[in-house]
This record gives C-alpha cells, sequence and structure tokens, in this order.
C-alpha cells in the first residue's frame, strides 16, 4: 500500500468512523454487527483504495460499503423482511451541514453511549469503542482494566441497551439539561485518562486525549447553544497546549510556575481562548467554562509572576459557588495566597483544615507547608511538609515535598 | 416495550402504606400504560416455597432478608427506557424508597 493511501485509510478511519457506526446502527439496530461491518469497511478500504485510487468521498463509499456487508449478513442470517429491506434501501445521506433539525448520527450515539441507566464506566468504555474506534484491547490497556473484563463490560452494555430499552436518539428537550452533563463528563474523564498517565510515553493514553478533543469538537459543532460544551472544548485545547513542559526530560513532573512556556502550543492556547470568549458571552457560566477561564489565566500570562492571580481567585469563588467542593476551596486559598498574600490564603486554609472534610488529603498539609514557607515560620513549614510526605500518593510528588523541606531544612 | 417497576422501600416505607399514589395510578390509566399492578402486605406475612428432592420445603418470611423490600408491583407498557424512568420517577414512592424497572423478558 503506497504511503499515500495509507495516510487516506487513517484519515478516513478518524474522521469517518463513529459516523459509519452510527449509520449502521440506527438502521440495523444492532450494535456487534454494525462495528464488524465498518470494520470490514475499513478493511476492505485498504485493498479497494489501493487499487481504484481513493474516492472523492470517503465517507460515503465507506458507509455505502458498510450498508452492502450488512445486508449480506442479513440476508444469510435471514432474518426480518422488514429489517433487510429497510437496510437495503438505505443510501448515504451526507452531512447534514447547518440544518439543526437533523441530529448528527454521531451525537445520538454519544447520548446513547451515555445514557444515565449505564454505569459510569461502561459510558466511558462504551463511548471509546463506537466512537472512537478503539479496540478492546486498547481500552483495556488505557483504562488500566484486563482484557477480559473489559469485553465483558462491552458486551453487557450494549446487552442492556438493546434489552431494557435504552432509546438510539438525542433526547428531547426537556432531557437535555439533565443529560448534556453525563456526556460532558464522559469526555472529560476520556481527556483526563490521556492527560494525567504517570507514563507520558505512553501512546495509547496519549491517543484518549486526542480522541476526546476530537469528540468535544463534534458535540461544540453540534451543540453550539450548549455554552458548556464549547467550555469544555476549550478547557481540553488549553490544559492540552501545556502537555509538553509537564515533564521534563527525566519524565519528573514540572510546576505551572517553572515549565517552559516556549513549549506551550500557542496555537491551541488561541483557539481555546476565543472559543472560551464566544461561550462566556452567552451568559451562562457553568464549571467547564470556569475552569477554562482559570486555565486561560495561566496560558495567557507571559511568564509566572505576570500571572493575574486576583482573577483565579475570584474564578474560584466562582468555581466553589457552582459546585462547592473542599477541593475547589482549597484551590482558592492557593489563588488568594497569591494575590493577597501567604497569610490571607493561609487564613483560608485553616477554616478547610478546621472543616475536617481533607482529612488524610496530602495537598492540604502540602498547600499549609508552601504558605507558612513564605511566611517564614520555618518550623511549623517543615511539619506541615512531614506530614504532607507521609501521605502523599505518588514517588514524584514525594521528590517534590523532599527538595521543598531539604530547601528550608537548609540553615540560612 | 413491558416494564415491571418493583416499588422497594424500607421499614419507614409503611409509614406510606395508606397514602395512596396521588393521582398517579389515575393519570398512567389515562395514558394507557398501565397494565396490572398492587400494593404487598409486608414481608413478615409473606411465605417462601422451594421444593428439593420431591419435598416442598417452606419458610416463614421473604426470599430475602434485605434492608430493602418490594412493597408493590405495577406493569407498564411503554415505548423505552426514557418513558419508564419517567413514568417511575413521577410515582410518590420514589421519593422515600427505590423503584427498580425491570424490562419484561420478550421472546
Amino acid at each position: 500500500m503506497t504511503p499515500d493511501v495509507d495516510a487516506a485509510v487513517t484519515q478516513a478511519f478518524r474522521d469517518h468512523w463513529g459516523q459509519v457506526v452510527a449509520t449502521l446502527i440506527r438502521v440495523t439496530g444492532d450494535w456487534d454487527l454494525a462495528e464488524e461491518c465498518a470494520q470490514d469497511a475499513f478493511a476492505q478500504a485498504v485493498r479497494r483504495w489501493a487499487r481504484d485510487g481513493v474516492p472523492r468521498r470517503p465517507a460515503a463509499w465507506l458507509t455505502t460499503t458498510a450498508r452492502n456487508r450488512a445486508v449480506d449478513r442479513l440476508r444469510r442470517e435471514a432474518v426480518g423482511a422488514a429489517k433487510l429491506r429497510e437496510v437495503a434501501a438505505m443510501t448515504y445521506e451526507p452531512e447534514p451541514g447547518d440544518d439543526g433539525d437533523v441530529p448528527d448520527e454521531r451525537l445520538r450515539l454519544m447520548f446513547t453511549c451515555c445514557h444515565p441507566a449505564l454505569a459510569m464506566d461502561s459510558q466511558v468504555a462504551l463511548t471509546l469503542r463506537t466512537l472512537a474506534g478503539l479496540t478492546t484491547t486498547e481500552i483495556a490497556r488505557a483504562l488500566l482494566v484486563g482484557e477480559p473484563a473489559m469485553s465483558k463490560r462491552l458486551t453487557r452494555a450494549k446487552r442492556k441497551i438493546r434489552h431494557a430499552g435504552i432509546p438510539y436518539r438525542v433526547p428531547p428537550a426537556h432531557l437535555l439539561p439533565e443529560r448534556t452533563p453525563a456526556v460532558l463528563a464522559v469526555l472529560y474523564l476520556l481527556f483526563n485518562e490521556g492527560y494525567s498517565a504517570t507514563s507520558g510515553a505512553d501512546l495509547v493514553r496519549r491517543n484518549l486525549s486526542a480522541e476526546a478533543i476530537r469528540l468535544a469538537r463534534v458535540l461544540a459543532r453540534l451543540m453550539p447553544d450548549e455554552p458548556e460544551a464549547v467550555g469544555l472544548l476549550a478547557l481540553m485545547l488549553l490544559h492540552d497546549a501545556r502537555r509538553d513542559a509537564r515533564l521534563d526530560e527525566a519524565g519528573e513532573l514540572v510546576t505551572l510556575d517553572a515549565q517552559d512556556r516556549l513549549r506551550w502550543d500557542t496555537a491551541e492556547i488561541a483557539e481555546g481562548a476565543e472559543l472560551l470568549d464566544g461561550a462566556l458571552r452567552r451568559g451562562r457560566p457553568g464549571t467547564y467554562q470556569v475552569q477554562a477561564a482559570i486555565a486561560a489565566c495561566h496560558a495567557t500570562a507571559a511568564d509566572a509572576d505576570d500571572t493575574d492571580w486576583a482573577q483565579i481567585a475570584a474564578l474560584y469563588g466562582e468555581l466553589a459557588r457552582l459546585v462547592p467542593s473542599p477541593v475547589v476551596a482549597l484551590n482558592r486559598a492557593v489563588a488568594v495566597g497569591m494575590a493577597d498574600g501567604p497569610a490571607a490564603g493561609l487564613a483560608l486554609v485553616e477554616v478547610i483544615e478546621a472543616s475536617g472534610e481533607l482529612a488524610g488529603y496530602h495537598l492540604l498539609p502540602a498547600t499549609r507547608a508552601d504558605l507558612l514557607r513564605r511566611l517564614d515560620r520555618h518550623v511549623e513549614a517543615r511539619d506541615a511538609y512531614r506530614e504532607a510526605l507521609r501521605s502523599a500518593p505518588t514517588d514524584t510528588e514525594r521528590r517534590f515535598l523532599r527538595r521543598r523541606l531539604a530547601e528550608i531544612a537548609a540553615p540560612s | 416495550m413491558q416494564y415491571m417497576l418493583l416499588i422497594c422501600g424500607d421499614e419507614s416505607a409503611a409509614a406510606h402504606a395508606n397514602d395512596g399514589c396521588g393521582g398517579w395510578t389515575e393519570e398512567m390509566l389515562r395514558r394507557g400504560v398501565v397494565r396490572g399492578g398492587g400494593g404487598l402486605r409486608p414481608p413478615a406475612e409473606a411465605t417462601t416455597v422451594r421444593v428439593r428432592d420431591d419435598e416442598v420445603l417452606l419458610s416463614d418470611g421473604p426470599f430475602a432478608e434485605t434492608k430493602e423490600q418490594v412493597g408493590g408491583f405495577c406493569l407498564i407498557e411503554c415505548a423505552d427506557l426514557d418513558e419508564a424512568i419517567e413514568i417511575a420517577a413521577k410515582h410518590p414512592a420514589a421519593g422515600y424508597g427505590t423503584i427498580e424497572i425491570r424490562p419484561l423478558w420478550t421472546p
């Protein structure tokens, strides 16, 4: 196969896999058949495109080929004549474009995979399988689950969709506000699975972030009136822009203030910031938009000292209002500590400590230690660093805390 | 599709035994979704039957002693799971107990 054809098939897979599967699910109602026929169509593309050239409309070619395959299969299995007629009569319909009344097939599939009657881990796995085209092996590896367990989970989810009568559709308007957050949550989870990975070189996990961004793009385009969908895409882009600067050559985590900003992806930052502006103009801020706004404050600062901490502290205040959580409160305390000085931050940390909600969470004593260090209260800071060290979950974090401890332990 | 709604609750559900269904039954009959159903007397009045080696074995009480017990059931016919969820969520018992939606086996 020539490199051109190879690239064309790869590109077609990324762009059209979800669409082909979704269309086939709609007409056959059979998830396994849909996936198998889509796989077949891509396998045929590899052979036929090498011989006949890449078709002018790859999506149409793939959908028609997959449809023909489904007709063959259904004919052989001698299923209901009505379904066979329906599939045989199906023709490829081009992308609906701007017509808001025709939901994109992938949107329908996204909402079905993320139906709240399915367990969250099933929602994630099914989205990766049917929309992103990942193999069971890849999903199992990416989500750190055994392959037989993953295979079972996918089978069970598909069976439940069929037998419990989970509808294959974009939910009606009155259900959208309650259903959309699940879709957004699954996409953000996918992104984070690929972003917070401890092994930075793992390509499968890195691909997860890329797939999450791609699906978020689809969602944002299909739901332009949902500012949170656009906000989520902006948030992912703004985080992803810093990906390469987050680890040094030794694979150690580099904190935000120490990152080499020349390694940040300026195109992604610009796109994320512009998307966010558009979303915020709609005047319906949500958690993703606020988090994206915080990420944008960091991403657009010329250097660490230039960071608008007052703005970040205000945004964390807004986030705490939307999702009252002690972790958000702790982040706000850090931002206030930067904006108004360590004493102001420490006062907030002490309130969280008194509530007991974050007992055992290493970032609580780590934050207190850092604020005490900046107040030159070194004896208390040392105790706090030691407390943080006892509960820090990863080697990378323990190394970071030990470095800080050594800095203030040294007689000055 | 047909679904069985299993209406479950713990002992505190007994306090609602005479509440009625607050118009739920009337609405569902009007919509034509109800195929049957009823409330059950408490688990303490249940008898459980098993036949092993041709011998009928009886025990006093429910099949499984759990915190939550089935207190009533309702068979409904509706379009899909989303409609079944909407119907179940409207049932007053959803406010103090839980409602398990089980699709019926179809040939």
